[in-house]
């Protein structure tokens, strides 16, 4: 099932392509970057965790 | 849990057969269970993404008023609702932290803080690419955007004081009472269409009468809905982990487990 005619059809968005790509290009780009920040936040708490077991213990179970 | 697992605290692991409340109040038991969720929440969330795009964006018919225009719809009502829906979230954990003196209910809230500036910010982007072409203005001062505008100001409100004390538990607690003071904006952004008179349309789903919108533009927003919800429960466990690293450090249970992490 599918709504559109063509492949330019669906990119154009009858007409109001600013709008609709400018909506969806902006939330995409938003949630990725908010994935990528804590992913780097992560990396980065670990790495400090990582600094400061000079004296590291495997655990023991 | 039919396992104790391995960051059990002793205590804990004489007792486990019980099942209490308070276990995932600690933040050695949040970890690990937060982990073993993410993986699954994660795929959940692109699966109902790529169904609810799959929709919206390629099944949908055009509206016979606004065109594609429309479509947009499928991106702001799902985000507009997070934007309020995790405000009462992050306010519920930010309660329960000062009441109960619980470090991962306050770690929670502010876990939740930045995802729901996100979506809130996301609703004003896409509502002020929707009004240009439907009302012929990105902004109105009208009761609706003006009180999501608030909205955004309090989530930044709560980062900015939060991030302004160096105790972690006062922040958490000043963090609290602009959380709890905030919520009274929540109720006026929901009503604000019935309450004044706003160029923002209605409602199109409420609880009391039947949904005016076609059958599957429903469906796809919806399914959107869900996508968006499963993908804040993801991020926002993944970001309460990164916190109880940050502020447990120094205990023992994080420098057991060591790679592990």
């Amino acid at each position: 099932m599918m709504y559109w005619n063509s492949w330019s059809d669906f990119f154009a968005m009858g007409g109001y392509a600013l709008y609709v790509w400018g909506s969806v290009v902006v939330v995409a780009g938003f949630m990725l970057a908010e994935i990528f920040l804590v992913r780097l936040r992560r990396k980065t708490v670990l790495r400090q965790i990582a600094a400061q077991g000079t004296t590291r213990t495997r655990r023991s179970t | 849990m039919a396992t104790a697992n391995m960051n059990t605290p002793i205590s804990a692991a004489n007792e486990s057969n019980r099942f209490h409340l308070f276990k995932y109040a600690a933040p050695n038991n949040f970890y690990s269970l937060a982990g073993r969720l993410i993986p699954w929440v994660t795929v959940l969330a692109a699966l109902l993404t790529i169904v609810g795009v799959y929709i919206g964006f390629f099944v949908a018919p055009t509206d016979f008023q606004q065109g594609d225009a429309y479509r947009i719809i499928f991106l702001h009502v799902p985000a507009a609702w997070m934007s309020m829906f995790i405000y009462m979230v992050m306010a519920f954990w930010a309660a329960i932290g000062l009441a109960f003196n619980t470090r991962m209910s306050s770690m929670m809230a502010s876990a939740l803080a930045p995802t729901g500036a996100m979506f809130t910010f996301l609703a004003l982007w896409t509502g002020a690419l929707w009004g240009r072409p439907t009302w012929g203005a990105w902004w109105v001062w009208d009761a609706r955007l003006t009180s999501e505008l608030i909205l955004l100001f309090l989530y930044i409100g709560f980062m900015a004081l939060q991030a302004s004390i160096d105790d972690v538990r006062r922040a958490d607690k000043a963090g609290a009472l602009i959380a709890l003071v905030g919520v009274i904006n929540v109720p006026i952004i929901y009503f604000s269409v019935q309450w004044w008179n706003t160029l923002h349309q209605g409602s199109s789903i409420n609880m009391k009468s039947a949904p005016t919108m076609a059958k599957t533009m429903l469906l796809g927003m919806l399914i959107m809905a869900l996508a968006f919800w499963a993908y804040t429960i993801a991020i926002t466990l993944y970001r309460a982990r990164c916190i109880v690293l940050e502020r447990e450090q120094q205990s023992d249970w994080v420098k057991a487990a060591g790679e592990q992490l």
